[in-house]
């Protein structure tokens, strides 16, 4: 039932540093999250961008340094974008991310306890079709774990540095624009 | 302690951190950042006290033993986390919730959840974790997300939820 003691130790405090960030970074906001899909507050592609490109040249260094393993997902053509069609529609409803959400039900937000009480509901019901799913729309078009400097031989280097650089521009535009 | 008390930190920032603890979580635990398959630990976890025949019948359920892993403790830390960050801070408290707000938020959450685990993981998993690895999948959520949650709020603009 339990993962040894050390693993779980590591576990909280990770999650406790990743809950402090998400907090302070006014992401377990609920009008932060909607006003991003509404385009009128950019908060929330700011702390993701940023955190891709601080994450992921990290991770590449450590992981050519023998340091990590890389943990992809598939790219089940047909799973990822119908269930990503899907998260999209639930995260305006609810106003958070599952993360997002446990950070707002440990604030006290209490309608992200009963975003939780859902997203449960969802798990058990999803449990009953995993393997329905398994065998059909997961199955469907998948390429495996695929990255995009395989897919496209560009290398990782050159991906981060046009990301941040398209992301770097583009949020200075939008930052003079509101001081306008 | 200043820093701490500050109500919000500029995105970058926050951003560069999660980053940063991404790192961390790779080296450690040999764990990119994640969610959504905590709420599927919850459910085997129930459910194997109550039904184990039915637990080991279910190979996705199954094969989350142990329930209770760095993952399940990263969201309870996570929680934690986002409570003492709010309490240094004196965030406002917390408004009611109407019952209409309720239904939706319920709505919401079992939409969120089931579009994460037929996609195989949520904006932790697939929209932090999977981007920073470059995975192919990880763009395509992110894009898709963006592309219904754009639609979606459009929609519901002028009904005031």
């Amino acid at each position: 039932m339990f993962e040894p003691m050390p693993r779980i130790l590591l576990g909280l405090l990770t999650g406790f540093l990743f809950g402090f960030l998400l907090q302070k970074g006014r992401v377990s906001d609920r009008r932060v999250i909607v006003g991003q899909f509404l385009l009128r507050d950019f908060t929330v592609m700011k702390v993701m961008l940023t955190a891709i490109v601080v994450g992921g040249v990290g991770v590449y260094v450590m992981h050519a340094a023998g340091l990590t393993k890389l943990f992809v997902k598939p790219a089940q053509l047909v799973a990822v974008p119908l269930g990503g069609l899907i998260f999209g529609v639930g995260m305006v409803l609810l106003g958070y991310c599952p993360g997002t959400a446990v950070a707002a039900a440990g604030e006290g937000k209490r309608d992200a306890w009963f975003g939780l009480a859902g997203m449960i509901a969802a798990a058990a019901v999803y449990a009953e079709f995993s393997g329905l799913f398994a065998s059909t729309v997961q199955k469907w078009s998948n390429l495996g774990p695929v990255t995009l400097p395989e897919l496209t031989g560009v290398p990782a280097w050159a991906w981060f540095a046009a990301l941040a650089l398209a992301a770097a521009s583009f949020f200075r535009w939008l930052d003079r624009r509101a001081r306008l | 302690m200043s820093i701490l008390a500050r109500p919000s930190w500029s995105p970058y920032a926050a951003g560069a951190g999660i980053g940063i603890l991404s790192w961390f979580a790779f080296w450690s635990a040999d764990h990119p950042l994640g969610v959504s398959s905590v709420m599927v630990r919850v459910v085997a976890a129930v459910e194997q006290a109550a039904a184990p025949a039915h637990v080991a019948a279910t190979p996705y359920l199954a094969k989350l033993a142990p329930f209770f892993d760095w993952e399940f403790a990263l969201v309870l830390g996570l929680a934690a986390g986002a409570w003492l960050s709010a309490r240094l801070s004196r965030s406002a408290p917390d408004t009611p919730v109407s019952s209409t707000r309720r239904w939706q938020a319920i709505l919401g959450g079992f939409l969120l959840l089931f579009g994460a685990r037929l996609a195989g993981g949520c904006t932790s998993g697939h929209g932090i974790s999977g981007s920073l690895q470059l995975a192919l999948s990880g763009w395509i959520f992110f894009a898709c997300i963006f592309a219904s949650g754009m639609l979606t709020a459009q929609i519901l603009k002028n009904r005031e939820i």
